[in-house]
This record gives structure tokens, sequence and C-alpha cells, in this order.
């Protein structure tokens, strides 16, 4: 009867041990193998552009710029962030063009990044990732995966199934929408003359306390020029790339940064839809960019552009993209510093020829 | 237990058994958040912003606990442990010690090597602790995970140590750290 007794006692530790065990690996998602995690994100990534080594998982293929960005002061009254405070502040940035593969050949239909880091006075950072199109093409993670997985290229053909997308298609009509709305926006001839768009929506906070949502935008100064799309192929697979070097070479390239002002009912979650052309737009500073170096002799190659990286002031919206980008952004960083670092294609004599 | 150890040496000190239930509280909330954020699309920026400051939290409480420590009064071991039992009882109190004083070091480190910015609220931040080596990072960040592998496998022991002690043994050993005053019989 006492062994009885103490056999359960025994049992009863064993189940208590197991259990925090259990729960443990519950709350990590051991149990839930098919939900998507940063890590299989990035693994698709990996499935669909092949692993190359040291280089970012998207917008892998890129060329580090810096300079300033100087703020006219008109921003404070919506964000008490210290960038905002009339003033200089120093500027290392990097132009990329979208997809897993870092030697891809330019081409003007591929979507172009530009990613800052601002370094603010007090210590603090601003990062933004940005690209060349008005809105972005899906509205969650899960459907950034799905169509990831559809625009994979047959190992038979070299070319992704067209079947595939069509289906992904037919179950996102937001991408759809999406996708006629960057239709109607022209690539520009460069990365110079291209408007990059922060895309989604994030809380501006001012020193009275108030909110307000808001998106941001990079307008060029250079003169719009459209891309020749219809003329014979880009003899150099880097053109995009030496045309902005050589731009910058030249004389400073630059940009102002616009805010928009969102209202009551403009979207805040959905990336894929713009909001009304009305809408207030506050010009808050210049951004110029007057060096360029290539990813291998340029340290833009060590920074995350996690758009999450935000001062006091600014917060994230209920974008669900939002926090799975700051996710997914750092499973890539962690990847690829841990690897062997394979030169870029935009290499050190491709920026002083 | 004998009766010659006064009430008051049969548990740790007051102050000790606040350190030891809010260390618990904080470490595993901690445990949590950190193998929940890694695994998390929509919650891992909301995570890794409470997991910065709690970070810095436990090593400022675990400092301070080490310190009491060593200024206090230990009750003695429960008779039922043997001196084998007693030295692996004090190492892994030892380890448990060094895993959570280490592991916010290496998160700090960590992000010090690969200049994230290390915000705690607002737009306080801490300065960073090692030069900008992303090599180092990458090392850090692999250790980072180890070793909070190993911290719950730590506790896990120890939390099944007491239990045995405790329901199997019926040593009174939990009463030693219980959060309520436990009088002698």
């Amino acid at each position: 009867m006492a062994d009885t007794r103490q056999y359960a006692r025994l049992a009863g530790t064993a189940i208590a041990v197991l259990g925090v065990a259990a729960a443990f690996l519950y709350v990590g998602g051991w149990f839930n193998p098919e939900a998507l995690t940063p890590a299989r994100f990035a693994d698709g990534f990996e499935r669909v552009d092949g692993i190359h080594s040291g280089f970012r998982l998207n917008h892998a293929k890129g060329v580090c710029v810096s300079g300033s960005f100087e703020s006219n002061g008109r921003g404070t009254r919506l964000s008490k962030a210290v960038v905002f405070k009339a003033g200089r502040v120093p500027i290392i940035g990097r132009f990329s063009l979208a997809g897993g593969n870092p030697y891809v050949a330019d081409g003007s239909e591929m979507v172009r990044g530009l990613g800052l880091s601002f370094k603010l006075p007090d210590g603090e950072e601003w990062r933004t990732a940005m690209i060349n199109t008005p809105v972005f093409g899906v509205s969650t993670p899960q459907a950034f995966y799905d169509r990831l997985l559809a625009s994979r290229p047959d190992p038979q053909t070299g070319k992704p199934d067209p079947e595939k997308m069509a289906a992904f298609l037919a179950s996102h009509p937001e991408a759809v929408q999406a996708a006629k709305i960057i239709r109607s926006h022209p690539p520009s001839s460069g990365f110079e003359n291209s408007t990059f768009y922060g895309l989604n929506a994030f809380w501006f906070k001012d020193a009275g306390g108030r909110s307000i949502p808001v998106r941001w935008w990079f307008a060029p100064m250079q003169p719009f020029a459209p891309a020749n799309t219809t003329g014979p192929a880009q003899p150099d697979k880097n053109y995009l790339f030496d045309a902005v070097i050589a731009a910058i070479l030249h004389q400073p390239l630059e940009w102002r940064l616009i805010i928009t002002i969102g209202q009551a009912n403009d979207p805040t979650n959905d990336a894929t839809i713009p909001w009304p052309d009305a809408r207030e737009q506050v010009d808050v500073g210049t951004l110029t960019l007057d060096g360029v170096e290539s990813e291998d002799s340029d340290r833009c190659r060590d920074i995350n552009f996690d758009p999450l990286v935000l001062p006091e002031g600014m917060a994230p919206s209920d974008d669900p993209l939002l926090s799975a980008r700051s996710a997914v952004y750092s499973q890539s960083f962690t990847r690829r510093v841990g690897e062997k670092e394979l030169p870029s294609a935009v290499t050190p004599s491709e920026v002083r020829k | 237990m004998s009766t010659s150890v006064p009430t008051e040496q049969r548990q740790f000190t007051v102050l000790m058994r606040l350190f030891h239930w809010l260390t618990a509280a904080l470490v595993l909330t901690m445990l949590g958040i950190g193998v929940a954020m890694v695994a998390s699309l929509a919650d891992y920026h909301r995570l890794v912003s409470i997991h910065r400051p709690l970070g810095i939290l436990i090593l400022i409480v675990v400092v301070i606990r080490f310190v009491n420590r060593h200024y206090s009064t230990l009750p003695p071991f429960p008779a039922t442990m043997s001196p084998r039992e007693r030295w692996v009882a004090s190492a892994s109190e030892l380890l448990l010690y060094a895993l959570l004083v280490v592991q916010p070091l290496v998160g700090w480190g960590m992000l010090s090597a690969a200049r994230y910015p290390i915000t705690l609220f607002g737009a306080m931040h801490l300065f960073p602790i090692l030069p900008h080596n992303v090599m180092l990072y990458a090392v850090l960040r692999r250790a980072h995970t180890v070793l909070a592998y190993l911290l719950f496998l730590t506790f896990l022991a120890h939390f099944g140590a007491v239990l045995f002690h405790t329901w199997v043994l019926r040593d009174g050993t939990f009463s030693r750290m219980a959060p309520w005053r436990v009088r002698a019989h």
C-alpha cells in the first residue's frame, strides 16, 4: 500500500516535469509544424531562389550608398521623433533589386528597393526599407509566402508554372487589384529617378501624445524618364546599378521625404490599398545621397533594414506585414552573417570604373 | 528534521525567498517569450519589445540576488540529502546563477555586435558592449539559443528534484523556499 502511494507520487513528479517540458515546446510551436514561422519563411526563399551564401534572402542584389537627411523641421508637428527636428543626420543606405538571386541581370520591370538607416543624435536609429511601387502586391505574410512558392521556377522548364500563379491570383483578389495599381505607375528609367514608398502604415506620436496614422514616400528631385521597356535588351547585366553609380559620382542625388497623413477610415492594416490622393502631404526634409560603394567594401551589407527599428515618436500600425517583415528580415540576417560571404555582382571595381 | 534547528533557519530568509519567486516568474515568462517569439510572425515584434527590457531586468535582479545571497544565512540541507546530492544541488544552483547572468549579457552582446539599437523603453536604449562584428553576432546568436535550452533544462532538473524530494521523499524541501512562512513541527 505504501509502495503504491510512493509509485503514484513518483509518477506524479514525472508527469509534472514532462508537462512543463511539453508546455514549453507547445509555446515554441513544436506541435504545430504547419504554421508559417520565420524559419519556414526563410526556407521558402531558399527553395525558390537557391542558397546564395552570405546574401539577403530577398533583395539580394544591391549596392551601398551614403549621405544625409536634412530635416526642415515641419515634421515636428506630426511626430516627436528626433529625426524631424530641423538639422542634418547621417544616412547609410542600399539600392537593391527584389528577388533572392544576387547575380540576376538588371531589368526595368523588376522591383527596386531602397533601404535607409538614419543615425539620430540621441543614439536612436530609424530604419526603413522601401520599394518603387505605390502599393504592396499582397496584404498578409501568408499571401506573400504563397505567392513566393507559386513563382517558383519549374525545374523542368526553368519558368514558373502559370497555373500555380493563376490559382494564387484567383484566390487573392486583393493581389489582382494591387497589380492593376502597380501597372498604372510605369517604372522610371533608373534608381535615381524612382519614387520609393514605405507602403506600410505607421503611427506618428507628437509631443502632446496625439497619434496619427501615416505612410511615407521619397519623391525624387531627379526628373522622371520612363523606363525603356520596348527597345532592345540592355547589354550590361548591371546597367541599372551602373547608372545610379555614375549619377551619384556625377552629382549628389536628392529625394524629398513626404509624409501622407491618413484619416480615420483609411486602412492601416492593408498595404495593397492606396489612401486617397487628397490626403494631406507634408514635405519634411531632403535626403541627399552622395556616396556609393560596393557591398564588398562597404558595411551596408551588415545592416538589417528592419522596418521596425523606429525612434520614439513612431510606432508600427496593425499591418500584419510589419511584424512578419521584422521577424523574417532578422532570420535572413542571422543566416547570411553566419555564412561565407561571396563577392557581390556590383564589385568595388564596378563602382570605380 | 532535527528539532535543534531553530524555526527561522528552516527556511531561506524572506528576502531570499522573495528574490527566488521573483526570478522564477521573470525567467519562466522570459523562456516562454523567447521560444514563442522565434517561431512567430504576427507577435514577433511585440514579444521582442518585451524580451529586451525583461532580459536587462533579469540581469539586474540576479546580480542583486547574488549579492544578497552572499550576505544571508542559509538553512541547512535536509537530512535526507547525501553529500553527493548536496554537491549536485550546489553545483546546479551555481549553474543557474551563471546562466542567468551570462544569457542577458550574450543577448546584449549579440545586439551590440550586429549594431542593432538596443531599445528598452521609448527613446531609452543601451550602449553597445561589443565591437561591430557580424561574425561575432552569428556566434553569439547561436549561443543565445543553446544557453536558453540549457537554462530551461537546468530549471526542469531543479523543478523535478524539488518535486521528488517534496512529494516522494517528503522531506519538506519545498517548505525551505515556500513563499509563505512554514513553522517547525
